[in-house]
């Protein structure tokens, strides 16, 4: 095993890194503000990368215009996912929570594979140039590189809006207290469809982004499953934490795929290895790097 | 819930679990109609009892865990595996019989619930139903890949149990032996619920800071409550498994778990009879909806793919609803009825 090939891992990890880092952005806003935990995350991806190859390759739309329509659909299927299903569910315990996104994961699934099919589709034309640059002496592929920076610069811009912005901090506040910010004159439900509509954006473009690198199929749903190793590796309510989990997932679950099957000849790791990870984490720093702990006195 | 004319006047007559004659007497006639309808069920209608019979040993199992005690599990599907692999690893591998492979699978599942329980002893909540929901995965890892107990992807054929010469072939004859356990295991349960042990659970779920206080000891009582569910869990994936005579891996991946879930909530959290209307719900839905895809498959060739596709969604949608419009399950609503009957028609 050569430095060269580890370092090929802990790229291509770090481009996968950087999607999971966008799922576990969308599954961090919707549960910061509303405290809601959202199985269906990873479905969420999955219709935002759908619904662009519709428009871009179905209908030959422009790619500004495919993206643009994507993330207008992205929004209204948010909120109307909040509106309709998730606000009557305000008050319910957390386990009735968890299984309705669970149901609502099932039904995209289905709608999905009922208008699309099982087969793997590919994005045509391609977004990003197919060329190789070269990092650090090792051939990178271009497209990685930008879906790398469009992801980082999404992660930018959303910590940013939260630090600074009035919204964000309107959302920050209702994650605190939503009775103290319903007084202040927030609007708490603007505030979980906003958190809502961002979290749906995030993951839709995450989804175009990866339907532009491997294509797109109705297993696509499988990164929503790795939100959880990398949000709680970052803290559940810690937009900086989903980022840097997000990436050490990615990086971790190559680079331990990699040398399970050069020393071990193990094939397969690559699902186990985050969950394995995640056990662990909770075993010993539950609330993760970033996460705020919850103290309890009586 | 006290109605006029209904006057307990100690503590053993307001536990008792049949509390009226008439009670008995609808629960005899109930048990004996479990005892005498599969005679006349044929071929896939005796199968979906049977299947339904182990479903609510395994609903029975989840909802200690999860509706009496609190904890969040989205690993009974690999606890199920689990308990059907031990059985077929000791039945068919090990060549011992069915009798001891079954409670082995009990066992052993309760061990390796307990393990993946102690995560519990810090984590609450979402925590755990994130940690469970790793365990399953892992566990579904395993049984791909430890080939030389699972068989890996080919899986295991396992044997029908027998005794003496006779061997429990046919469905039916293997229909009461399920039927036998699984009333065994729900009256159990049942009165589990009636101990101290039970109790406990109930104070854990209910406020567990105040338990501590009243000197519960919540490490001691919520790994018991995984073990024991993870036993449930275990025997009524061993008798899955030897009712299909085959084990594999897919039978118990992460759907069976949201299944199981799905169904002591819909059925009714915290309540064993929820358990099994749930369990009978979910088992009887796939089949109503595929029955109800074969006439509009017949009737529009056209639309027959998409509701195929649709099948998943249209679970996933009953479930929605339910926790929408029905948020305490069946039970509930069982409850609502019979005390509108009781009193019917005066009401007040």
């Amino acid at each position: 095993m050569t430095t060269q090939y580890l370092m090929q891992l802990v790229i291509s990890g770090l481009v996968i890194g950087s999607i999971y880092s966008a799922v576990a952005l969308g599954f961090v806003i919707i549960y910061k503000a509303t405290r809601v935990v959202n199985f269906a995350q990873g479905e969420l991806l999955m219709v935002g990368a759908y619904v662009c190859y519709a428009f871009l390759v179905q209908m030959h739309v422009p790619f500004w215009a495919a993206l643009l329509l994507t993330i207008l659909f992205s929004m209204i299927l948010a909120m109307s996912v909040e509106r309709l299903i998730l606000r009557p569910m305000i008050g319910e315990p957390i386990i009735s929570i968890i299984m309705v996104t669970i149901g609502l994961a099932l039904v995209f699934r289905s709608i999905v594979s009922a208008i699309w099919g099982t087969e793997i589709l590919v994005y045509e034309p391609k977004l990003f140039p197919q060329q190789m640059v070269n990092i650090g002496g090792l051939p990178v592929s271009l497209e990685f590189v930008w879906c790398f920076v469009l992801s980082v610069f999404l992660l930018a811009v959303f910590s940013v809006f939260f630090k600074y912005s009035k919204a964000g901090v309107a959302m920050r506040a209702t994650a605190f207290n939503q009775q103290v910010a319903q007084s202040m004159g927030i609007s708490v439900k603007h505030i979980f469809a906003l958190s809502w509509i961002i979290s749906a954006v995030v993951s839709g473009i995450g989804g175009v982004l990866i339907g532009n690198i491997n294509g797109i199929n109705s297993s696509l749903y499988h990164f929503g499953l790795k939100v959880f190793p990398a949000t709680i590796l970052g803290g559940l309510d810690s937009i900086l934490g989903a980022a840097l989990g997000g990436l050490i997932i990615g990086i971790l679950e190559n680079l331990s795929d990699g040398v399970f099957k050069a020393y071990f000849d193990l094939s397969g790791v690559k699902e186990v290895v985050p969950f394995v990870f995640l056990v662990i984490i909770l075993m010993i720093k539950p609330y993760g790097l970033f996460g705020t702990k919850e103290i309890e006195r009586v | 819930m006290q109605y006029c004319g209904d006057f307990r006047t100690t503590y053993e007559k307001d536990i008792k679990i049949l509390q009226t004659p008439f009670i008995k007497v609808c629960m005899a006639l109930f048990l004996a109609f479990l005892l005498v309808v599969p005679q006349f069920l044929k071929g896939e209608y005796l199968w979906i009892l049977l299947q339904i019979m182990i479903a609510v040993i395994g609903a029975v199992g989840i909802n200690i865990l999860t509706g009496f005690t609190g904890q969040i599990s989205l690993g009974q599907g690999a606890f199920l595996g689990v308990g059907a692999y031990t059985s077929a690893y000791v039945t068919a591998k090990m060549g011992l019989s069915f009798w001891v492979g079954v409670p082995a699978a009990g066992l052993v599942t309760a061990m390796c619930g307990m393990v993946f329980g102690i995560p519990s002893l810090r984590l609450k909540g979402l925590y755990l139903a994130i940690a469970t929901l790793a365990s399953q995965f892992i566990l579904e890892w395993i049984f791909v890949r430890w080939e030389p107990v699972t068989g890996g992807s080919y899986g295991i054929t396992i044997p029908r149990p027998s005794i003496g010469g006779y061997t429990f072939g046919s469905d039916l004859s293997y229909y009461y032996i399920v039927f036998v356990v699984a009333v065994v295991m729900v009256l159990f349960a049942v009165n589990l619920m009636r101990t101290k042990t039970g109790r406990a659970f109930m104070a854990v779920r209910d406020h567990y800071i105040s338990a501590e206080i009243m000197g519960i000891n919540l490490y001691k009582y919520r790994l018991l409550s995984f073990g024991i569910s993870s036993f449930y869990a275990g025997v009524a994936g061993a008798l899955f498994g030897h009712s299909l005579k085959f084990v594999t891996s897919e039978q118990f991946n992460i759907e069976v778990s949201v299944v199981y879930l799905a169904m002591i909530i819909i059925g009714g959290l915290g309540s064993i009879m929820g358990s099994i209307f749930g369990a009978v719900f979910m088992i009887l839905l796939p089949k109503i909806l595929s029955v109800f895809t074969m006439f509009v498959s017949a009737d529009f060739p056209s639309v027959a793919k998409l509701a195929i596709a649709f099948e998943h969604g249209i679970f996933g949608l009953i479930i929605v609803l339910f926790l929408i419009f029905e948020p305490d399950g069946f039970a509930h609503r069982w409850k609502m009825v019979k005390a509108y009957w009781k009193l019917y028609p005066f009401s007040y």
